[in-house]
């Protein structure tokens, strides 16, 4: 494989609503920022692009099949080559890495990779049903079909199993949207508290209104190069930024659609075939998770992402990655749901299984000089969501993979302040970092990892 | 030869709009400023009805309406499907059928839905709930009756339960729900 680096990006605004662009028109505000950005304007950048990835999750959001080529001759690619992809939630993070597989396998020496998501044209509780329609329509849906209920069911095991608290996924939800508040592309920019959190209407028991990412209109945008397609950008004037930032490691997992068909293995089983290579080779950690299956815990039950944790081996193996907490400089990851972060430091190795509710509440994923308002026992490890995540971001299912690349571009640029207005958001010396993006209940999930070269 | 129509007929309702703004001359000054002018937007309606197949799942259907459980079994390593699979997902053998209607059941995990899609909006506030079943591998996801909403507690998760049965089938998976093993007759 050839290396890849992800050269510019581009994000519209995420809202509620945009009716007033059609969803063309908004994948365009990206896609020219991404060009801009390069310092190289439209035809020239068009000359140069071999080939395109479109990302967008659902055709009953906007009752239009075959988008993908309407954007396509929108942003005048045709004829050049492209393709749709889709994989619910995961549909942005998987576009992604079709993009990366472009330009690694020598099919293309510059690629872009864009994707949407027009939610607005359908009210709340319709777009709810249409989101359910992700879930087995002849088992699952028709019993009461509803993604924010699946989730709430996996965290009240989660809760049952480790004994994770409300309060600490309330923590979840205050750091994204205070992060967020320094992010002018993010839908919700608030200061929240954790009792804020837990006094907002109720969802789906124990989740509330806070706890829960909103549905949004926005599109985002990548452009990823091999070394001769950073050859051709810059004979045609692109300023590419350098340090360059390159893809090392792209993970990808899968597990069965209906939740209720996850398996429960025994401890040897997870310890083969799940553990991190840093959980297989400590003592401590072995009779730690020893402890919990003598206690009853299985894996991955619905408390448990095997595809996020399969996602993240693969990628961390590709990286070089044996301690992700100490390796990473930063994670922005798919918050879905305050309980799906939680989930998701211990998939992602952050934490151990069942230690994801104190890993929370610790500051541990917090950004350092930035005031949460929360007595924090631990200094910032490894920033979690330092844009905000979905939870606060929005979560235009089919950008929000690609807005996590272009946030991850940025940071590992250096270039931050320049993109946000404001530098509290900059990690600071970002080098390392890692991108997760999760469908369904699970159901696909990718992690990338993209590091700055020396 | 009949003359062709070449006229729409023109008619009231629908999408029609009298008198959108709009500028009376199309001059240089007025075609720019459409530039300023705020997006339609229209409301389309979209139905549909599916012949939805239950396909290899069907006996399971006809199992419920006839207040009966039915999960499947993969004969030699007897791993089982509480949500019944007509293969199974390590040996990729067919299954068999068996019936669980007896067997000891309880909550693995739930949720009360104080919200919900649009089609079960009417339903809420609902509880949702993962069951396992004695010597079953995998879970069940139903209604659970016969609980206080208002009073969630993890205290549920492992709560015994048992299946109930609509009197008048609907073939849906929720012709059977689940209340606790305490509550009422069978």
């Amino acid at each position: 494989m050839r290396p890849v680096y992800a050269v510019s990006g581009g994000v519209s605004k995420f809202a509620k609503a945009r009716p007033d662009k059609t969803f063309q028109g908004v994948v365009k505000e990206a896609y020219d920022y991404a060009i801009a950005d390069l310092g190289l304007d439209f035809p020239d950048f068009t000359a140069i692009v071999d080939g395109s990835v479109a990302s967008y999750f659902s055709d009953h959001f906007s009752r239009q099949l075959m988008s993908g080529i309407m954007v396509q001759d929108y942003l005048g690619l045709c004829p050049k080559p492209g393709h749709r992809v889709e994989g619910g939630g995961a549909t942005g993070g998987i576009c992604f890495q079709e993009a990366w597989k472009a330009i690694a396998s020598g099919s293309m020496e510059v690629c872009v990779a864009y994707g949407w998501e027009t939610m607005s044209h359908v009210e709340t509780w319709k777009g709810n049903e249409f989101i359910a329609l992700a879930s087995d329509v002849s088992w699952d849906y028709p019993v009461g079909g509803f993604y924010s209920g699946y989730y709430a069911m996996m965290v009240t095991r989660h809760m049952k199993e480790y004994g994770t608290t409300v309060e600490q996924m309330a923590h979840v939800s205050v750091k994204n949207h205070i992060n967020a508040y320094h992010n002018p592309y993010a839908q919700k920019r608030e200061r929240y508290t954790i009792q804020d959190v837990r006094n907002s209407p109720m969802v789906a028991w124990p989740l509330t209104r806070l706890d829960i990412c909103v549905m949004s209109d926005g599109a985002a945008a990548t452009i990823l190069a091999s070394e001769e397609g950073l050859r051709r950008l810059e004979t045609s004037g692109a300023r590419i930024t350098r340090p360059l930032v390159r893809v090392t490691g792209i993970g990808r997992g899968t597990d069965a659609m209906r939740m209720s068909d996850r398996p429960h293995v025994d401890y040897e089983t997870f310890l083969r075939d799940y553990a991190t290579e840093q959980e297989r080779g400590s003592d401590e950690t072995r009779r730690y998770y020893k402890k919990l299956w003598d206690r009853g815990a299985r894996y991955p039950g619905v408390h448990s992402f095997r595809a996020g944790r399969t996602a993240g081996n693969m990628a961390y193996k590709q990286t070089g990655i044996a301690d992700p907490i100490h390796e990473l400089d930063f994670v922005e990851l798919h918050d879905a749901y305050t309980s799906s972060e939680i989930q998701t430091y211990e998939d992602l190795g952050l934490c151990r299984y069942g230690e994801g509710g104190p890993f929370a509440a610790s500051g541990k994923a917090f950004m350092p000089g930035i005031d949460y308002g929360l007595k924090l026992p631990e200094k910032p490890a490894c920033p979690v969501n330092p844009s905000g995540g979905l939870i606060a971001c929005g979560h235009p299912v089919g950008a929000t993979g690609l807005m996590q690349a272009v946030f991850a571009i940025w940071q590992l640029q250096g270039s931050i302040a320049k993109h946000f207005g404001d530098q509290a958001l900059q990690v600071k010396d970002a080098r390392r970092g890692a991108i997760h993006s999760h469908a369904g209940t699970g159901t696909y999930v990718t992690v990338s990892t993209l590091e700055r070269e020396e | 030869m009949a003359k062709l129509p070449d006229q729409r007929p023109e008619t009231l309702g629908g999408y029609v709009v009298h008198g959108l703004p709009f500028p009376v001359e199309t001059d240089p000054d007025a075609l720019a400023f459409l530039k300023r002018m705020a997006p339609i937007q229209i409301e389309q309606e979209y139905k549909v009805t599916y012949l939805h197949s239950y396909g290899q799942d069907s006996p399971w259907f006809a199992g419920a309406s006839n207040r009966h459980l039915l999960a499947t079994r993969e004969p030699d390593s007897q791993y089982t499907y509480a949500t019944p699979r007509a293969h199974d997902m390590y040996s990729g053998r067919e299954t068999e059928w068996i019936d669980i209607t007896d067997r000891n059941a309880r909550v693995h995990a739930f949720t009360v839905c104080h919200f919900g899609s649009e089609e079960f909006l009417p339903e809420t506030p609902f509880v949702l709930a993962l069951i396992e079943f004695e010597g079953a591998n995998t879970l069940f996801l139903t209604r659970l009756l016969g609980v206080d909403p208002d009073q969630a507690s993890l205290d549920w998760i492992g709560m015994e339960v048992r299946p109930r049965f609509l009197r008048n089938s609907k073939l849906k998976p929720t012709d059977v729900y689940f209340v606790p093993a305490s509550s009422g007759k069978k």
